[in-house]
Formats: C-alpha cells, structure tokens, sequence
C-alpha cells in the first residue's frame, strides 16, 4: 500500500529528471511524462499506474516479482532516455541528473521487490541466483551506454581511472581490516573462552572502542602512529604515518574486533559441553579439540560476524577519506567540498551497491551453514 | 588392572568422592550404582583422568595415571559418556571413527570397524553411517555412542549410563553384545548404572556408592548375602532378593541325572529362569539339555527353591 502510494506519488508529482546549465547550478526539475519523448513518457506514466494498482491487489507473488523487477529495469532505463532526450545537443557543460521522483520511484519499487522476495521465502541458492540476474542486468544497462548522458556517469567517465583505482583501495581497506581483525579476535576470543576473567575485561574494552565515534578514533590514531612511524626504524618503510592508509586501517581493524571476538566467544560458548567431554574422553589434545570440535561449531556464528565486519568496514572506510585513507570516499568528500551532488553520488553508490551485495551473499552463506548437519538438536 | 587407592575429590570443599579404594581384576566387569549424585560419574572421570583426584592414587596394570600425559591415557580407554556426547557436525561414521583416526588406522580397517559395530548394534550401516546425530532417535544416538567408545578396541572400557535410553528388548540384546565382545577382547569395563538388575545381570563385582563414599564393594552374591548397610541392602530390593540369587547361578550347578517330562530347558539359563519355567509350566520336575537338544538331566523345583535360601 504503502509502495504503491510512492510509486504512484514519485511518477505523477515529482521531478523525474533535473537538467541543469552545467555541473554545480541548480537545476530544472521535469516530471516522468515530460522528461522523454511524448509517446514514452505517456506510456511509461500509465504502465507505472498500472504497477502502483498491482501492488495493492493480490496477485501471485512470482507474477508481482517479475511486475516489481521489470519496472525497476524499466526505470532505470527510462532515466537514461530521458537523458539523452533532455540535453541540448553539443552543449557539453549542461548536465541531466535523476531527480527526486526518480529516486522515489526507485526506492518504492525497490522496497516492493525486496517485500516481494521477503514473501517467497527464497532458498540461498534462489536468492543468490536473483543477485547474479540483477548484476547483469545493471551492468548490461551500463555497457549498452544508455546511461552514458546521466550526469554521474559523466563523472565517472571523466574520471574511470581514478575511480578504480579508489574503488581498488576501498575494497582493500574493508577486506584486509576485516582480515586482520579475524586473525587478531579469533585468538582473543579463544583465550576469553578458556580464561574467564579475561573475558568481562576484554569485550567491555572493545565495547567501549566500539563507541568512540569514527572521526574521533581515526583523530586519535594520528598521534600514536605518527610517534611509531618518527620513532621506529622501518615503520614509515612499511607505510606507517600519521595520516593516510594506515591509521584508517588501524581503525577499521578496531572497530571489527567486537564482532568478532564477541562473535567467537558466543560461538564457543554455544558449543555443546557433552561434545567438548567427548573430545576430551576420546583423547584429543586440546588443539585438536579446537580445531576439529570448536571451530567448526563456532563457523555459522563466525560466518555471522564476517557479514556484520565486512557490511561495517565498507560503510565505515568511506570516512577513511578525510584522513588522505582514499576509498570511495575521497569522492564524496571531494563533492561536497565543490557542492558538486553527482561527485557525491559516485562515491555514495557504488560504496551501498558493495554493502547490499555483501549482506546478500553472507546471508545466503549463513544460511547455507546452518543447513542440516551443523545444527544441533537441543537434548 | 584397575586399582583405585583411598582416591578424593572435593568440589568447593565438600568431597564428592570420599577415599574410595577397590580395583578391578583384568579382564571382568565392575558395575558401579548409587544415587544421584553420589558421584560414580566424578569417579569414572578420575579413572581416565578427566578430573583429576584431590587426593589418593589410580593404578592401571601398575602405572600411576597421573605419570601419562592425559590424551595418551584417554586414547587406550574407551569411555561412553553419561548422554550420547555425539558430535553434531560429524556424520554417525565420522562419530565412530574418532578414535581409531586419531590413532592414525588405516582408511579401510576403520570402514570396516564402523560397519561392524553399527551392525553389532543394530543399525544399519547403509542407513545410518551418513546420517548426523540429531536425525536418529534417542535410543539410536546412545547406541552410536558406546560404539564410538569401543572402536579402537580398547583394553579398558568405562561407560556412564550406556543403556538409559534403550527399550528393555534392545538393552537386553546390548547387554549381550557387550558382554560377548567383553568375552572376546577380555576387556576390562567399569559401567555406571541406575538399573539394579543391569548390575546384576553384567557386573562380576558391584560397588555401591552414596554421598561420595563407597559403602561395598564386591561379588553380587555377597551384596545379597551381608549387605554392608541397610542403604545396600535396599538397594538390592529385599523382596525380589531370592529371585536376585537365583539369577547368579547357573542350571549346570543344579542339574542332576535322570529324566522327566515336559518342556526342556536349556544348560545355558539361570536358575531363575529355570524357577519361572517350572511354575508356569506346574510341574516338579523338568528335563535339561544343551545347546545341540541333547539330555543333559533333570531339574527339581525343590533343589531350586533351596538355592534361593539365604546364604549363610
Ligand atoms: N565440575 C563440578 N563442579 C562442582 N561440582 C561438581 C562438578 N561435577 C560434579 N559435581 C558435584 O559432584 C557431585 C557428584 O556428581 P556426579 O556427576 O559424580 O554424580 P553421579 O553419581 O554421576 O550422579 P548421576 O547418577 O545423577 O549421574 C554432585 O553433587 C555434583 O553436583
Ligand atoms: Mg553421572
């Protein structure tokens, strides 16, 4: 009901597209049926009504699938039209930006087939497989060029390499912290299993870290790592400095250790204790029983912490731009500093694209491990 | 084999186990009973050395326990812990293999050694080896876990409970098949149970326990015979003691020349079940034959019902 009122809101009242003089003036917003060519634009106004109608009434939830993904292609689509039928031709500064009703009508039909697929009750593999076919529709969309005269591909045409080349370091920044923080908290949540009054003391520290606001913490790591990389030979070889990659790297390796040894300490915790006995009885020495026993009990609680670290990191190591970190953020902060929105906008996407893929395939994989087999029945 | 010396444990200062000596000859099976909490199970960890004793020694076949590093020790004891203790991320034959893979078998002896027990206790290896333990039942799980303990064949067996949740048809044949690999290893078993007639029916000696101390040790005869305290002595049921003694003694001590009519019985049974034959058959007197039908002798009701005397 409520999708349906925004769908139906964003196409008929708001600004589909905005065409502006060049990239930083403001704008002039054009509705759904006046943004493409007359014919388009009423159609596609009316097939929209249509889906808004569908939404409210009862329809089997594959057909309201198929319904809430084509539209969303079609959207997309249209926005790339609308482009190229807004622009004056050869007037390289002007600049055609998706407007609100666009995003709206995103963001209703988006929530539509996400409560759609939320009904289906779909298995890994079908969620996983809805992934695949909606990344390669998007980036069919992109490569056709269709989308080439929306003003953040501009930018991103105008800068690929740049972009790539932060895309690289973000990825970076978010895998190797979430790493790190795996090969650091796996052993401190190991140790807080085995020794008790460690544990209280050790996850109250991390929660407390875990409060620190990012800007703080990454503030607060200048000094100590500038004193290390003045101070220690060879540490500034390796990359150590005040500011720059390494104290968001730092951070970001801060920040996950919660999840994660607070992850391993449930997760170990939750083994069975007649399972633990029966190891011991069998004569496994105590790393046997960590790694044949423990670990592969504690891995869907691991598996769960993976999801929380990496969907955290690749938010948070947009920050990790206003300290020379890079990442996406360098384009974010970048835009704001020229109020230049689509800058933003190419930054800001691709970094919730990352996050939304990662949280589908990390569910998908959890509830992989938790299949058969590794869930125990409660005596 | 197994000689436990004035051996302690104390938990928060209270002693669980209060200087309990007995030893177990090679090669036989003690049962050890007692109520809840009386701490049989703290005792049995002693032996294999998961908890470790406040006090007092444990020798087995002359070797201080505590002079052989703790895995080594649990790797030549199978010890079927109380509940099944079954790993839920390993299939019923990963279960099994456990200890055999640790001792490094090789691949084939161990398939063949999991098949083998899943048969002896009636599961069929085609359908359970690869299932995982939370899709068999109760009954099913216990089974997969006294065969897990008995995999590698150890010389000594400890078993917690091992039969609790077995129908009394399959623990009765369970029983059996411990009892004749028992016989064909000449393993020596300590076994935990609240069943007193499981005590009976598999112990060589009985050790009672209540409150951490150990109130008798001994022959089942001699537990029906003096009983060390009243606790003992309702413990073996005073009114089904009788039927108790018969069931110690075999028709072969009874049995004497001659012949008579009915139905025979066989020389493998116990008096007690030769007693049941005779009052539900009315008679006096029946005939005894071995195992290939061939006559053996007769039995009397009255000889029966003068082995059921209080011993003196
Ligand atoms: N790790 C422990 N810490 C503290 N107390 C314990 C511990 N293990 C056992 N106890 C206590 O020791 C006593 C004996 O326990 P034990 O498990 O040996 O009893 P049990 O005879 O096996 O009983 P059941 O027949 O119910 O299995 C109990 O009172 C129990 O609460
Ligand atoms: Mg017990």
């Amino acid at each position: 009901m409520l999708m349906a009122a925004i769908v139906l809101a964003a196409t008929l009242f708001l600004p589909f597209v905005v065409v502006k003089p060049n990239r930083i003036l403001q704008g002039q917003g054009r509705s759904l049926a006046e943004s493409l060519a007359p014919w388009a634009g009423t159609a596609l106004t009316l097939a929209l009504l249509l889906v808004a109608l569908s939404l409210i009434f009862r329809l089997p939830t594959g057909v309201k699938l198929v319904i809430t993904m084509v539209s969303l292609a079609a959207t997309i689509l249209a926005l790339g039209g609308a482009a190229h039928a807004q622009l004056p031709p050869g007037n390289s500064y002007a600049r055609v930006s998706p407007g609100s009703g666009f995003w709206l009508l995103l963001f209703g039909l988006s929530l539509a087939t996400i409560d759609v697929i939320a009904r289906l009750k779909p298995s890994p593999q079908f969620r996983l497989l809805l992934l695949l076919i909606a990344a390669i529709v998007i980036g069919g969309i992109f490569a056709s060029g269709i989308l080439s005269e929306i003003s953040v591909i501009k930018e991103y045409s105008n800068r690929s390499d740049a972009f790539w080349a932060e895309m690289r370091r973000h990825v970076t920044l978010a895998l190797g912290s979430m790493c790190l923080a795996f090969v650091l908290g796996v052993p401190i949540g190991v140790l807080c299993n085995r020794v008790k009054w460690l544990r209280a003391s050790a996850l109250n520290t991390l929660n407390i870290l875990q409060t620190v606001p990012s800007i703080a913490l990454f503030g607060l790591l200048i000094l100590p790592l500038g004193w290390i990389a003045a101070n220690i030979p060879g540490a500034s070889a390796i990359g150590i400095a005040g500011i720059g990659v390494a104290p968001a790297f730092v951070a970001l390796v801060l920040y996950s250790l919660l999840p994660v040894v607070a992850n391993t300490v449930a997760g170990l915790e939750n083994v069975p204790r007649e399972a633990n006995d029966a190891a011991r009885g069998a004569g496994m020495t105590d790393m046997q029983r960590l790694v044949s026993i423990e670990f592969p009990l504690t891995f869907p609680s691991l598996l769960a912490a993976v999801r929380i670290v990496l969907i955290q990191n690749i938010g948070m190591a947009t920050i990790a731009a206003l300290i020379g970190g890079g990442g996406m953020g360098v384009f974010v902060f970048q835009g704001l500093g020229q109020s230049a929105m689509d800058l933003v906008l190419l930054g800001a996407l691709p970094t919730v694209a990352m996050s939304f893929i990662a949280a589908i395939i990390l569910g998908a994989l959890v509830d992989f491990s938790t299949s058969p087999g590794t869930e125990a029945r409660s005596a | 084999m197994i000689d436990i010396q004035s051996v302690t444990k104390r938990y928060g200062g209270k002693a669980v186990v209060d200087a309990v000596s007995f030893s177990v000859p090679e090669g036989s099976i003690a049962v050890l009973v007692g109520t809840s909490g009386s701490g049989k199970t703290t005792l049995l960890r002693m032996i294999n050395q998961l908890v470790s004793q406040d006090e007092g020694a444990i020798l087995i076949g002359g070797e201080d326990t505590r002079g052989i590093p703790g895995h080594e020790l649990r790797r030549r004891i199978g010890y079927a812990i109380q509940g099944h203790g079954l790993f839920p991320h390993r299939t019923v034959a990963e279960n099994i293999a456990t200890v055999p893979r640790l001792l490094k078998w090789e691949r084939s002896r161990i398939d063949a050694k999991v098949a083998e027990l899943l048969t002896l206790f009636q599961l069929d290896p085609a359908l359970y080896a690869d299932r995982y333990p939370h899709q068999l039942s109760g009954g099913q799980q216990q089974r997969v876990g006294v065969a897990r303990a008995l995999a590698a064949e150890p010389k000594i067996l400890l078993m917690d409970e091992p039969f609790g949740a077995l129908d009394p048809v399959l623990r009765g044949t369970a029983q059996d098949e411990l009892l004749a690999i028992q016989k064909r290893f000449g393993t020596t078993i300590v076994i935990v149970t609240h069943d007193i007639n499981e005590a009976f029916h598999l112990g060589d000696t009985i050790a009672v326990m209540d409150k951490g101390k150990l109130l008798q040790y001994g022959h089942p005869i001699d537990l029906l015979k003096t009983p060390a305290t009243p606790f003992v002595e309702g413990l073996v049921g005073t009114f089904d003691r009788p039927f108790r003694l018969l069931s110690l003694g075999t028709i072969a001590s009874v049995v004497e020349p001659g012949d008579a009519p009915g139905e025979p019985i066989g020389i493998d049974k116990t008096q007690q079940e030769a007693l049941a034959a005779l009052m539900w058959a009315g008679a006096q007197v029946l005939p005894v034959t071995a195992e290939d039908g061939a006559k053996l002798g007769r039995v009397r009701l009255e000889t029966l019902l003068g082995q059921a005397i209080r011993p003196q």
